[in-house]
C-alpha cells in the first residue's frame, strides 16, 4: 500500500461494469523532501475520498478484488483509508 | 490505473484463441497533466471508445479480467472508461512531501 494526495476526480458516463457507482480520483504518491516523485494514477475510491485527502492506496488486484468484493474485478488501486497523520523517525 | 488518449485502431487477422472479435486501438498513456508517458501501446476496447477520446485504462492481469466472455486471455492493457470530465487541481497546491516528525494530514 502507498500514501498519496488526492489531486482529481475523473467523471466516465460510459464505464465498465465493475466501475459503476464509485469514483475515480487522480493520485499522486507523496515522497521524501528532495526525492523525486513517482508518476500519479487513477484509483477507485472505497472511502469517500475527496481533492486534498490523503490516502491509503492498495496497488495490487488481488487485494482490490477482495475489498470490492467481486472474485473477477478488473480493479488494481483501490482508496482504502484516509490518513490523518504519518510519522517518520529522523 | 491510467489515462490514455486513442490515436488509432489496429487490426489483427490472426489472433489467440479467446481473443477474437475483440476491437484493438492504439493508445498513447498520459499523466494527470494529460502529457504523453512512454510510447504508443496497443489496448483492447471494451467501452467503444473512438480516436481522439481521452480513456481510462488498466494494466496487467486486470486488463484480462475486464473482457466480456473469456476472462484467461493474454492481454495486458484495457480500455475501461471514457473520460467525460476531468478535474485536477495544480500540484503545488498542497504538499506532496512527508518529513521527519509527525505528519498532519487533517
Amino acid at each position: 500500500m502507498i500514501l498519496g494526495k488526492v489531486l482529481g476526480t475523473v467523471v466516465t458516463t460510459i464505464s465498465h461494469r465493475d466501475y459503476k457507482n464509485r469514483r475515480l480520483l487522480v493520485v499522486q504518491p507523496l515522497c521524501l523532501p528532495g526525492e523525486a516523485p513517482s508518476e500519479d494514477f487513477i484509483a477507485l475510491d472505497n472511502t469517500q475520498a475527496g481533492i486534498g485527502d490523503t490516502v491509503l492506496v492498495n496497488r495490487e488486484g488481488n487485494g482490490a478484488r477482495q475489498v470490492l468484493k467481486n472474485p473477477d474485478a478488473c480493479v488494481i488501486s483501490v482508496i482504502v483509508g484516509i490518513v490523518d497523520s504519518v510519522y517518520l523517525e529522523d | 490505473m491510467l489515462f490514455g488518449r486513442v490515436h488509432g485502431t489496429a487490426v489483427c487477422t490472426l489472433k489467440y484463441p479467446g481473443t477474437e472479435g475483440l476491437k484493438l486501438l492504439v493508445v498513447q498513456p498520459l499523466n494527470k497533466k494529460l502529457e504523453p508517458v512512454g510510447p504508443l501501446q496497443v489496448a483492447v476496447d471494451v467501452v467503444d471508445a473512438g480516436i481522439g477520446d481521452l480513456c481510462v485504462m488498466v494494466r496487467s492481469r486486470e486488463a484480462a479480467l475486464a473482457m466480456p466472455d473469456v476472462k484467461f486471455v493474454p492481454i495486458d492493457l484495457a480500455l475501461v472508461g471514457i473520460v467525460d470530465e476531468l478535474t485536477v487541481v495544480a500540484e503545488d497546491t498542497f504538499d506532496l512531501t512527508m518529513h521527519p516528525g509527525w505528519n498532519q494530514f487533517t
